[in-house]
């Protein structure tokens, strides 16, 4: 390996390492706030990139038949609570939310051509679409159960892995897609040529990152999510409630997921399952945080594109599993670092 | 037996009726009946495993209850949770203190007032004035994680906390628990303090002489129920006191 | 006898397996095969998650692992088959083992995310080893043969594979109804309680987690032959997955929703196959996210699966079990009364910068009653966590029988004769009285897992589950010996308690608040019964808060206050101390 080679794969590698911890990160932050394991943190990346790709293409991406259901279902919900609790008033705002909303998204859509809109639009469009599923998902799948064990709350993610993949598939079909690159600048660093995208990509990781610690720290309900991570009791006495964090903190994973997918887009093709790869990846550098710790989570995952990027050119069809064996030994570090087994 | 008419002419913020509150088929609380005027410390004093940390649970809503609470005029029905209760002013500061340990006194402060923060009160930081005017000992720990706080101020800032919300019924739960005497007289010091703001208060406490000094008006629970009842000044001399404390016997 | 009709509905069972292959066409052959080869699956995981309260999203891989064994040394090597099948399972035995290892100390969900990682890396490893023929796998495995006979067909391997299965499932069902079981059965409760009761619960975790794979290996062995060829496909995550939901879905807690699962998922799984491309005008494996969909709901509404709603309709399995006359458990040597038992000197406990417990010292001896009082918060749960090893001391020594356990872990302490029960009842709600008690009686049985799944240990379960009823009827519980556990008020279930750890034959029984919630009249009996257990030469170390009852019983009385040792003495001294009565109700200005 020369320099030139070594590089490219350490620019490949960072790349990918900060997709990968912003999803750590994300993760870190669910399960710290809700309990839940959020496998399915890499379908938002898919569906992010996917719908983009397919408002590019000039199509009606299917998540929006998706937001239209979740929001009937949630409409249904919490309708029917507020008709057996006598709050009739409450029930306009929420046929609104629920239904109102993506039908007006969805109308939107099949009135103007997303393909001819500019990119910052169609960026927005895919945001729209797919980030509410995040809290929807929450308070469907999730919400019923959340005093449920770590264990029940992880095989529901699992199942709700297996069924967003199983729509993606139904949505965005079999066949992979690659959105055009942002920008086509690139640099020339000595030898090696430096991608304006990889720019791109760590340029908006790292602000994300930087917007996620002043949300944390000097926002109030970046500050609530917080409390409720330490103390659930004390925050639900101060008016935090259980379900206002889920629903915040899962907003925001969709939300990093789905940017997660638009940066990645152009640089790999995407298909309707490479985000669970993805996901898992973020997964591991949070398993090296310890599912506590969002820098060690990010410093984490940043290694393991870099693990993953050299992996590919020394032996690259064992690229999976020398990433996913890596787990063995951090779990043994975890573990030999851990005093006494913890009462759930 | 009805709660005695004290402080009858003043309006009445909360009133329990035969609340019972069961785990399974144990009754833990069995028909309490309890009254708390606007601008009143009412004290509810018992040894330890008498089912007091259970009552403030209920009020609250964080443990299901049958029987009648009137909260501000208003029967609670069985829906009500904690955030609703929040909401309607009824604020606890639970035996356990559950602060935000990582975090600065300040922000915990500023978590007390979230809920008015939502409901769109942008007051908090001349609300938290007030509340270092009260405990200016958190002033002085303000920047200070709540963590490496002493066993005192947790408790002060518990209490600040929940000042911060700028509640209409302060629930406070065994505020002396593990604290020194010294500490325990400053603390109730300013439960007297904050009686004078107008806040209605339901203190549950084990140290029933420190509680029968600051408070109007007292009960006595007793294995999850009402064994007594009486102004405090009363109580604070009744031999029965201290006999259902120490098991002196004579009661059965 | 509902036990001898459950036998009957078992042998109609068989019968209809038997003579199925007879009447039911090739198709469904093939489908009960299957069916068959994911319950042996499956009910690896009801062990290990319905019981245990553990669990694994790869048990794909350690099928993978039984199936590359035996289609890899058959095919390069030419092993016989029936050698292989030992090898698969020492190769899944050996990684079950490590993995195991890695993260039984972290928290329950990393041996999962464990088992993903680790189900990701098997299925490309499989995918990119030249030697196991990459992607498209490795063909040419030999039939499985029985002296002449070669079992080929689907047919005949359906009676090797519901023979297996049969087999597994009474082998699972009889190791659960056993001493082992009982410690399986108790992880669900918390390692705490299992500890102090004696049982190595690192070790049980270990042992169903390997017990799953193994079965998950045999399955794999029996597809490898059956196929006659294997490619990494059916050893993916997505099917790991799928092995999860029809455990889960059938009913994670009993030994039949394994059948009941592998059998719904199977069929569903056809159905839908055939009906949904058809329906959604596009190909796919959209069946998934009918499966999805399902488990979220499965687990909103009916989290114990199927199993239980067609068990309704079965005559009710033996509720309770069988108590025979046996000859009683040997007992420990104890010492005389008056001797110390139990030895307590400067013991600390710091939390942080809180300090529990601070420089405590006391004696219990062998034949009194000891009790320890104070305000809430003085740390006197803290002090009992200290001496039985559930949370060790910060400093200070403990002596028990003249041997320092203070850095001993709780199981070890208890073997040495000291038991306790708990402040938050610690019972397993769904367990019956008598097994509840019987967990008590753990370290006075010898019978390991094996000597359980063949019924070699009847002998001595007979004379544990008697002793443990012995021990219940002793506390006045014997109309309720047959009753969950969880059904009794709250009262009783501290009651249940004390006799589980009575059953551990202790000479020191140490007991967390027993009176709280009882009536008077239980109160008394309580006492009636402390006093008996006094009188036979039982040190007991007692934490309460109900002063009639601790003053009508203790012989001695220690009092504590911010940690530490504030009083001690005779009851009678105790109530007029002055600065008890300080203690207690508040200091006066």
């Amino acid at each position: 390996m020369d320099l030139q080679i070594a590089l490219l794969l350490g620019q490949d590698g960072l790349t990918n390492g900060a997709i990968y911890a912003l999803l750590a990160l994300a993760l870190v932050l669910v399960f710290a706030v809700t309990r839940v394991i959020f496998i399915p943190q890499g379908e938002f990346v898919a569906f992010g990139a996917l719908t983009l790709a397919s408002l590019q293409a000039g199509k009606l991406p299917g998540t929006v038949w998706l937001l239209l259901a979740l929001g009937v279902l949630i409409g249904v919900l919490e309708g029917s609570r507020a008709v057996r609790a006598g709050q009739l008033r409450r029930l306009p705002l929420i046929v609104l939310l629920n239904v109102g909303v993506p039908l007006l998204l969805a109308g939107t859509l099949i009135a103007v051509s997303p393909a001819t809109l500019p990119l910052p639009v169609q960026v927005l469009l895919a945001l729209m679409l797919v980030v509410p599923l995040g809290p929807m998902i929450y308070r469907l799948a999730y919400q019923p159960v959340a005093e449920a064990s770590v264990l029940v709350l992880l095989i529901v993610s699992v199942a709700v892995h297996v069924a967003l993949t199983g729509l993606g598939l139904l949505f965005f079909g079999a066949e992979g897609s690659r959105t055009p690159p942002f920008t086509e600048v690139s640099f020339a660093v000595g030898d090696a040529l430096l991608q304006g995208q990889t720019v791109l990509v760590i340029v908006a990781s790292l602000g994300l990152i930087i917007a996620l610690y002043l949300f944390f720290e000097r926002t109030i309900y970046g500050k609530a999510l917080r409390a409720t991570a330490m103390n659930r009791t004390g925050a639900r006495l101060m008016g935090i409630s259980g379900t206002l964090a889920g629903m915040l903190s899962f907003t925001l994973a969709a939300l990093i997921g789905v940017l997660s997918g638009i940066l990645i887009s152009p640089i790999t093709t995407i298909y309707y399952d490479s985000g669970f790869l993805i996901g898992l990846k973020g997964f591991v550098g949070a398993i090296i945080g310890g599912l506590a710790s969002y820098p060690v989570a990010a410093a984490g995952a940043a290694l393991v594109g870099l693990l993953e990027s050299y992996s590919s050119f020394w032996a690259s069809a064992f690229k999976e599993v020398i990433v996913f064996t890596l787990i063995i030994p951090v779990l043994l570090w975890r573990s030999l670092k851990t005093t006494h087994v913890e009462e759930q | 037996m009805s709660p005695a008419d004290h402080g009858n002419e003043r309006t009445v913020v909360l009133e329990v009726d035969k609340l019972s509150v069961s785990y399974g088929k144990v009754n833990a609380l069995h028909g309490i009946s309890l009254k708390v005027h606007r601008g009143e410390i009412v004290t509810v004093i018992g040894p330890n495993g008498a089912g007091k940390t259970t009552l403030l649970c209920a009020l609250i809503g964080l443990l299901p209850a049958s029987g009648d609470i009137v909260y501000l005029g208003e029967r609670q029905h069985g829906g009500r949770s904690v955030e609703q209760l929040v909401r309607l002013g009824m604020t606890l500061v639970p035996e356990k203190r559950e602060l935000f340990a990582e975090m600065s006194v300040a922000d915990n402060l500023l978590l007390g007032a979230f809920d008015r923060y939502r409901a769109g009160h942008r007051d908090s930081l001349e609300t938290m004035e007030d509340v270092f005017n009260v405990f200016p000992r958190l002033m002085e720990r303000r920047e200070q994680t709540a963590g490496t706080l002493s066993g005192g101020e947790r408790q002060m800032l518990a209490m600040g906390r929940a000042l911060m919300a700028k509640p209409r019924l302060l629930l406070l739960d065994e505020p002396s628990l593990g604290l020194a005497p010294l500490i325990i007289r400053e603390i109730f010091r300013t439960i007297t303090q904050l009686k004078r703001t107008g806040v209605a208060i339901l203190l549950v406490e084990q140290n029933a002489r420190a509680a029968l000094q600051v408070a109007d008006y007292a009960y006595v629970l007793e294995t999850g129920e009402l064994a007594l009842e009486g102004a405090s000044r009363q109580l604070a001399s009744d031999p029965r006191v201290v006999a259902s404390y120490l098991g002196l016997g004579g009661r059965r | 006898m509902p036990a001898v009709r459950s036998t009957t509905l078992l042998a109609v069972f068989i019968v209809a397996l038997l003579v199925a292959p007879l009447l039911l066409p090739e198709f469904y052959i093939t489908l009960l095969d299957y069916i068959g080869l994911y319950a042996i699956v499956a009910l690896g995981l009801v062990v290990l998650t319905g019981v245990g309260g553990l669990t694994s999203f790869g048990q794909a891989a350690f099928v993978g692992l039984g199936a590359y064994s035996s289609a890899y040394l058959t095919t390069v090597h030419g092993v016989s088959p029936w050698l292989t099948l030992p090898a698969g399972l020492l190769v899944t035995a050996v990684v079950a083992i490590s993995l195991g290892l890695v993260t039984l100390r972290l928290s329950g969900h990393f041996l999962p995310l464990g088992t993903i990682a680790w189900g990701i890396s098997l299925y490309y490893l499989f995918g990119n080893l030249a030697g196991l023929g990459g992607h498209t796998g490795l063909t040419g495995i030999p039939p499985l043969t029985l002296f002449d006979l070669e079992v080929k067909t689907g047919r005949e391997f359906f009676y090797l594979i519901w023979a297996v299965l049969l087999l597994a499932l009474l082998a699972t069902r009889n190791l659960l109804d056993s001493r082992e079981g009982r410690a399986i059965r108790a992880l669900r409760g918390g390692s705490v309680m299992a500890e102090a009761m004696g049982v190595h619960t690192a070790r049980s975790k270990i042992v169903i987690f390997t017990l799953a794979a193994l079965y998950a290996s045999t399955s794999g062995w029996l597809y490898a032959h059956l196929q006659r060829f294997v490619n990494p496909t059916p050893f993916s995550l997505t099917q790991g997955i799928e092995y999860l939901f029809m455990a889960v879905i059938g009913g994670v807690a009993h030994v039949w929703g394994a059948i009941v699962g592998a059998g719904l998922i199977s069929i569903l799984k056809q159905w839908l196959q055939d009906w949904l491309p058809k329906l959604l005008g596009q190909s796919g494996n959209f069946e998934i996210i009918v499966f999805g969909v399902l488990m979220i709901f499965v687990l909103q509404r009916a989290r114990d699966g199927v199993w239980p709603m067609i068990a309704r309709h079965f005559p009710q399995p033996p509720t309770r079990a069988q108590l025979r006359e046996a000859p009683p458990l040997a007992r420990r040597e104890r010492p005389a009364a008056g001797a110390v038992l139990l030895e307590v000197k400067d013991a600390c406990k710091r939390f942080g910068g809180l300090v529990a417990n601070d420089r405590m010292n006391f004696q219990v001896r062998a034949g009194e009653v000891m009790a320890l009082i104070g305000p809430n918060g003085a740390g006197k749960s803290t002090m009992f966590n200290g001496i039985s090893g559930v949370d060790p001391l910060t400093s200070g020594s403990v002596i028990f029988r003249g041997e320092r356990v203070e850095s001993l872990p709780a199981r070890d302490i208890a073997r040495l004769g000291m038991s306790r029960t708990f402040q938050h009842v610690r019972l397993l709600p769904g367990m019956s009285v008598l097994e509840n008690v019987a967990i008590g009686a753990h370290l006075r049985g010898r019978k390991g897992f094996v000597a359980a799944a063949c019924r070699a240990d009847r002998d001595e379960e007979d004379r544990l589950l008697f002793e443990a009823a012995r021990q219940i009827e002793r506390c006045g519980l014997s109309e309720q010996m047959h009753e969950p556990a969880g059904s009794l008020p709250l009262g009783k279930q501290r009651i249940v308690e004390i006799a589980r750890a009575l059953a551990a034959d202790p000479c020191l029984l140490l007991l967390d608040e027993p009176a709280a919630g009882l009536r008077y009249l239980e109160k008394q009996a309580l006492g009636d019964l402390l006093r008996r257990l006094r009188d036979e030469g039982i040190g007991i170390l007692l934490v309460e808060h109900d002063m009639d009852f601790v003053m009508g019983l203790a012989d001695r009385v220690v009092v504590m206050e911010f940690g530490q040792k504030l009083a001690a003495g005779l009851p009678e001294d105790i109530q007029r101390n002055p600065a008890v009565v300080e203690a207690y109700l508040g200091g006066v200005e």
